[in-house]
C-alpha cells in the first residue's frame, strides 16, 4: 500500500457513508470498511423519516441544518432514493397532546420552521382513514421520506467519485487512534471514525451505546391509503421511556404505494428475532389509529437494531480517551434525519474548520465525563 | 384488537400440506392414537399431484389414501394458508379470512415441491404457465379445449401434464424435453427396473402419439404478436418459431423450505435435512417428501409415514420395512435427477432486460454476481415483492448462485389484522402485556 | 355434476361451474391476464399453486387474494386490475 487514506471509516452506514461524502469533497483520501455491505445495517431497518425534531435545542439545530444539507443534495438522487416531501402528521388523541401539538408549533414557528395545527376536522381531511374522535395534530409540510440503503449507496458512489474507497466484506477486529485490525493486517490512517451505529461500543469501549430493537412492517402496494408520515404524538413518549418494550403508531407512504408500518423499541441485545408480542402490540396500535390498515396485506416484517444513548443525542467529534479516534454514532431512530449533518460536523472537526452548528452537545466525551 | 379473530385448536400433531406425505403422515399419526390437524392452502386435500375436484376421477391409490385421510379422524383444514410458526410447536395460520393458530406437540412439515420457473424472453407474458402450472390450472377447471398449446420442461412431470392436456382436449403442438437424448434413453432404459413405472411412461407417450416430443430441445423465447405466443425453440443447432395459446415450461422443482427455514431447521442445498426418523434439526419437526429432496409421491407416502409414525412415538415397529422402500424410492429419484440435470444453455437465455422478479419487475440487468440475497434486495427490490423472493429466489439460485435472504413473517402475505392476531398468539411466553 | 355459481367480474356478473378455482373460472371467461404489474405489464396465472402471487386479484373488497387459491363462491366479487 502506498497511499496512507487521510481517514478510515469504520461502518458504511447512512452516517458512515455520509461522513465519507463530505470528507472526500474536502479533499481528504477516505477509506471506508464494512464488515457486511453499505446500507445493510441499521441503516436497512430505518424507516427514511426526514424529520426536524423538537426535543432539545441540539436537537433542532441538528435536524433542520441536516435537512438544509439534504436540500442541497436532493437534485442528484437518483430516484431509488425515494424521496417525496410527504411531510409529517403528529396525531393529538386527546387535549393534553393537542396542547403539546400547539407547544409544538410555537417552538417550530420561532425558529421558522413552517407547521400547521389542525382541528379534529381538519385532521380527518388531512388524513381520512384516521379513525374518528382525535383531538387535532400538527402538520409539518416539509418533512419527507427517503429509501435510506439508496441514499448511504449513492453518498458512498459521490465519495468514491471524490477519490474515496469503499471496501465492503472486510470485518474490522479492532479500531485504534490512527489505525484499525483487520483479519489481514493493520490499516493506517491519518484519523480513524468509529460509525459503527449500535455497534459502536464493541469498539471503542466506554461510549454508552446499546442496540435498541425496532421492529417494521410492510404491506402491498395500496397507493392512496394515506399521504402523510402519520405519527403519533404519544410516540415521544414511547421513544424516550427506556424500560420495558414500548410501541407507537407510526405509518409512512411510500412512493411505490406501499405502507410501512412502526414502531417498537425495546432492550434485547442483539437477538434479531421478531419478538412476537411486540409485533402484535405495534400492529394492534396501528389498527387503532387507522382501522383500515387491518384489512391491508402485510407481506414481510423485520427488525433492525437502533444505537441508543442515555440523552437521546448522538456522539459526534473526538474521543478524548485516544488520539486520532473520532466517534459518529448513537443516533438511535435519527440516523437517517441526521446522518448529512453528521457528516459535514465530522468533516469540519477533522479538518479543522468551523463546523455549521455548534458541535459541543454531541461531544462524545460527555457521556465519558459524565460515567467518570 | 388483538384476540378479537383469533381462535386457537390443540392437537398432538399438526401436519402442514395435504399432499400425499402429509396425508399419510396423518393417517399413520392418526392409527397411532394421536389427535392430528392438517393444514393445507388448497380447496381439497390431495397436494399437487392428486390435486381434484371430483375424487372419482383420481387413480385408485389417491382414492384410497384420501379415503384413509377421511376415516383417520384428523381435521383437515384446507384453505388454511400457514403465515407464521412459534416456539416450541406452535402452527400459525390464516383461515376464513381470521387468524388460526394450532399448538401442537410436533409439526411435520409436508410442504411439498415449487416449480422452478427460470427467466427467458417473454415469460411474464400472460398464457405462460408453469408445467406442474398448467396441471393444477387444469385439475382446478382450466378450459383447454381446442387451445394450442406447448410443453417444454423436463423430467418425469412432463409427460403426464401432456397426456393430461391431450385429454382435455387440447390441440398439443409440442412436448420438449431440454434434457439430451443420451440421458433420457439411459433413464429410460433404467426403467426395466421399475415396470410399472415404464408402462406408466408409455400409457402416457400413447395418448398423445402423434404430436411431436422431442428430447434435447427447449423455449428460446416467447413474443407475444396478434394475440398469439410466437415461441421460439432451439435444438442448439436450429431453431424455429410456432405459434400456441398457452405455453407450458418449467426447469423442474424445487422443494418449497420456507416454513423449515422460518423456523431454522437446517436447509443444505435446498433441501431440508433429516435423519432416518424423518426429523429434522429442530426439535418436534419433521418432514416428509418433497421438502427433503425425495421427490415422487410414492417416497412421500413412504416418508409421510415414516414421519407420522416416529412424530407419534411410534416409530420402531415398521420403520425397517419402510426404510427399505424409502432407499429404493431414492435411488430412483437420484438417477431422475441425473439424467434430467438442467443444460447451462437454460443460464444463457436470459437477456440485461429479461426480468428476473415479476413482483417488482427486476431486470438481470440490475443484478450483479456476488451479491447475497439480502444485498439484492435493498439495492434493487429483487424479492421484496409480493411472493417474498418464491420464484427470483430460486431462479437466482439457480442462475448465479445468489444466496437466498431470511424468510420472515408472513410465510405469504396475510392482512395486518390477522398478522396482530396470530401474532400475539404465538408468543404467550413473552405475555403480551 | 355441479352446479353453477354466479359471480361478479369488474362488476359484470359470469356463472361459473361452482367446483372450479377463480384463477379456472377468470381464464376460461377470456381473462388472460388479472393484473398488471409495477411496470405496467398484464400478467395472469403461472403457478395454479399459490407460489409465484402472479395471480393476485381483488375479492369482496380485499386486496392481494391468490385466485388459485380461491373456490369460487356465490355472490363472490372480482376486481382484475387489468
Amino acid at each position: 500500500m502506498t497511499t496512507r487514506p487521510d481517514v478510515i471509516i469504520v461502518g458504511a452506514g447512512i452516517v458512515g457513508a455520509a461522513c465519507a461524502y463530505y470528507l472526500s469533497r474536502s479533499g481528504m483520501r477516505v477509506t471506508v470498511l464494512d464488515a457486511g455491505f453499505a446500507g445493510g445495517g441499521t441503516t436497512a431497518a430505518g424507516m427514511g423519516h426526514i424529520v426536524v425534531m423538537d426535543d432539545s435545542e441540539a436537537q433542532f439545530a441538528l435536524t433542520s441544518w441536516s435537512q438544509q444539507l439534504l436540500d442541497d443534495i436532493l437534485p442528484g438522487l437518483p430516484p431509488s432514493a425515494e424521496f417525496e416531501r410527504c411531510g409529517t402528521l403528529w396525531v393529538a388523541e386527546d387535549e393534553p397532546q393537542l396542547e403539546s401539538a400547539r407547544a409544538k408549533l410555537l417552538f417550530y414557528g420561532s425558529r421558522g420552521v413552517h407547521a400547521e395545527l389542525l382541528d379534529a376536522g381538519g385532521l380527518a381531511r388531512a388524513e381520512p382513514m384516521l379513525r374518528p374522535g382525535l383531538a387535532g395534530g400538527l402538520r409539518v409540510p416539509r418533512d419527507g421520506v427517503v429509501y435510506p440503503p439508496a441514499v448511504a449507496r449513492w453518498l458512498l458512489d459521490e465519495a468514491t467519485r471524490a477519490g474515496a474507497t469503499l471496501r465492503e466484506g472486510v470485518a474490522v477486529d479492532a479500531v485504534h487512534g490512527r489505525s484499525v485490525t483487520t483479519p489481514a493486517g493493520r490499516l493506517e490512517a491519518g484519523a480513524v471514525v468509529n460509525a459503527t451505529g449500535a455497534a459502536a461500543s464493541k469498539f471503542t469501549p466506554g461510549l454508552p451505546i446499546v442496540p435498541r430493537k425496532g421492529h417494521l412492517v410492510i404491506t402491498d402496494r395500496a397507493p392512496g391509503f394515506c399521504r402523510h408520515q402519520v405519527v403519533e404524538l404519544g410516540y415521544l413518549q414511547s421513544a424516550h421511556t427506556m424500560d420495558a418494550a414500548s410501541v407507537a403508531f407510526n405509518v409512512q407512504p411510500r412512493t411505490t404505494g406501499q405502507l410501512l408500518l412502526g414502531s417498537s423499541r425495546e432492550l434485547a441485545g442483539w437477538d434479531p428475532s421478531v419478538n412476537r408480542a411486540v409485533l402484535s402490540r405495534m400492529l394492534a396500535r396501528a389498527a387503532s389509529f387507522m382501522p383500515g390498515l387491518a384489512r391491508l396485506p402485510a407481506i414481510r416484517t423485520w427488525t433492525g437494531f437502533r444505537p441508543a444513548t442515555p440523552d437521546k443525542l448522538p456522539l459526534i467529534g473526538a474521543w478524548p480517551d485516544v488520539e486520532g479516534l473520532w466517534i459518529a454514532a448513537g443516533h438511535e431512530g435519527l440516523g437517517i434525519t441526521t446522518a448529512l449533518g453528521t457528516g459535514s460536523l465530522i468533516a469540519d472537526l477533522i479538518a479543522g474548520k468551523a463546523p455549521g452548528i455548534d458541535p459541543a452537545p454531541f461531544a462524545p466525551g460527555r457521556a465519558a465525563t459524565a460515567v467518570h | 384488537m388483538p384476540d378479537a379473530g383469533a381462535s386457537t385448536m390443540r392437537a398432538d400433531i399438526v401436519v402442514v400440506g395435504a399432499g400425499p406425505a402429509g396425508i399419510a403422515a396423518a393417517v399413520a399419526a392418526s392409527g397411532a392414537g394421536r389427535t392430528v390437524v392438517v393444514l393445507d392452502a388448497s380447496p381439497r386435500p390431495g397436494g399437487q399431484v392428486w390435486r381434484h375436484r371430483d375424487r372419482a376421477s383420481l387413480p385408485s391409490v389417491a382414492r384410497m389414501w384420501l379415503d384413509r385421510l377421511d376415516r383417520s379422524g384428523a381435521t383437515v383444514l384446507c384453505g388454511a394458508q400457514v403465515v407464521d410458526a412459534g416456539p416450541g410447536a406452535r402452527i400459525g395460520a390464516e383461515y376464513q379470512g381470521r387468524a388460526l393458530k394450532v399448538e401442537a406437540q410436533a409439526v411435520i412439515l409436508a410442504t411439498g415441491a415449487q416449480e422452478l420457473l427460470l427467466p427467458f424472453p417473454g415469460w411474464t407474458l400472460p398464457g405462460v404457465l408453469g408445467v406442474g402450472g398448467a396441471q393444477a390450472l387444469l385439475k382446478a377447471g382450466m378450459d383447454v379445449r381446442g387451445k394450442r398449446v406447448a410443453v417444454a420442461g423436463t423430467g418425469p412431470l412432463l409427460l403426464p401434464v401432456a397426456a393430461a392436456l391431450a385429454k382435455a382436449g387440447a390441440d398439443l403442438r409440442m412436448v420438449a424435453e431440454q434434457a439430451p437424448p443420451e440421458d433420457v434413453r439411459r433413464f429410460a432404459v433404467s426403467l426395466w427396473r421399475t415396470p410399472r413405472r415404464l408402462l406408466q411412461g408409455v400409457a402416457y407417450r400413447a395418448s398423445f402419439l402423434s404430436v411431436r416430443y422431442r428430447w434435447g430441445t427447449w423455449v428460446r423465447r416467447v413474443a407475444e404478436m396478434g394475440g398469439e405466443l410466437i415461441v421460439t425453440y432451439t435444438t442448439g443447432r436450429s431453431s424455429w418459431a410456432e405459434p400456441v395459446d398457452l405455453l407450458c415450461t418449467a426447469a423442474g422443482l424445487v422443494p418449497s423450505t420456507e416454513l423449515a427455514r422460518l423456523v431454522g431447521c437446517e436447509v443444505r442445498e435446498g433441501q431440508v435435512v433429516v435423519d432416518g426418523r424423518q426429523q429434522t434439526t429442530v426439535p418436534s419437526y419433521y418432514a416428509a417428501g418433497e421438502p427433503t429432496g425425495d421427490t415422487g409421491m410414492e417416497a412421500a407416502l413412504v416418508e409421510g409415514t415414516i414421519a407420522g409414525l416416529e412424530a407419534a412415538g411410534r416409530g420402531s415397529g415398521e420403520a425397517g420395512k419402510l426404510k427399505a422402500e424409502r432407499a429404493a424410492h431414492r435411488r430412483f429419484a437420484a438417477r431422475a435427477a441425473a439424467a434430467f440435470r438442467l443444460r447451462p444453455e437454460l443460464r444463457e437465455r436470459v437477456e440485461p432486460d429479461t426480468i428476473v422478479c415479476r413482483c417488482e419487475d427486476v431486470p438481470m440487468s440490475a443484478i450483479r454476481h456476488g451479491w447475497s440475497g439480502r444485498q439484492a434486495k435493498l439495492a434493487t427490490r429483487a424479492g421484496m415483492g409480493s411472493c417474498q423472493g418464491r420464484t427470483c429466489g430460486a431462479a437466482l439460485e439457480y442462475l448465479v448462485g445468489m444466496a437466498r435472504d431470511t424468510v420472515r413473517t408472513p410465510l405469504a402475505p396475510t392482512s395486518i389484522g390477522v398478522l396482530a392476531d396470530l401474532a400475539s398468539h404465538l408468543d404467550e411466553s413473552q405475555g403480551a402485556s | 355434476m355441479p352446479g353453477t355459481v354466479r359471480i361478479l367480474v369488474n362488476g359484470r356478473s359470469c356463472d361459473v361451474p361452482a367446483d372450479v378455482s377463480l384463477a379456472a373460472a377468470l381464464l376460461n371467461a377470456g381473462h388472460a391476464a388479472f393484473r398488471r404489474s409495477v411496470a405496467g405489464e398484464p400478467r395472469g396465472p403461472v403457478c395454479g399453486m399459490g407460489t409465484c402471487h402472479e395471480c393476485r386479484v381483488t375479492i369482496d373488497g380485499v386486496m392481494g387474494r391468490r385466485a388459485c387459491l380461491e373456490p369460487v363462491r356465490e355472490g363472490m366479487q372480482v376486481v382484475l386490475d387489468a
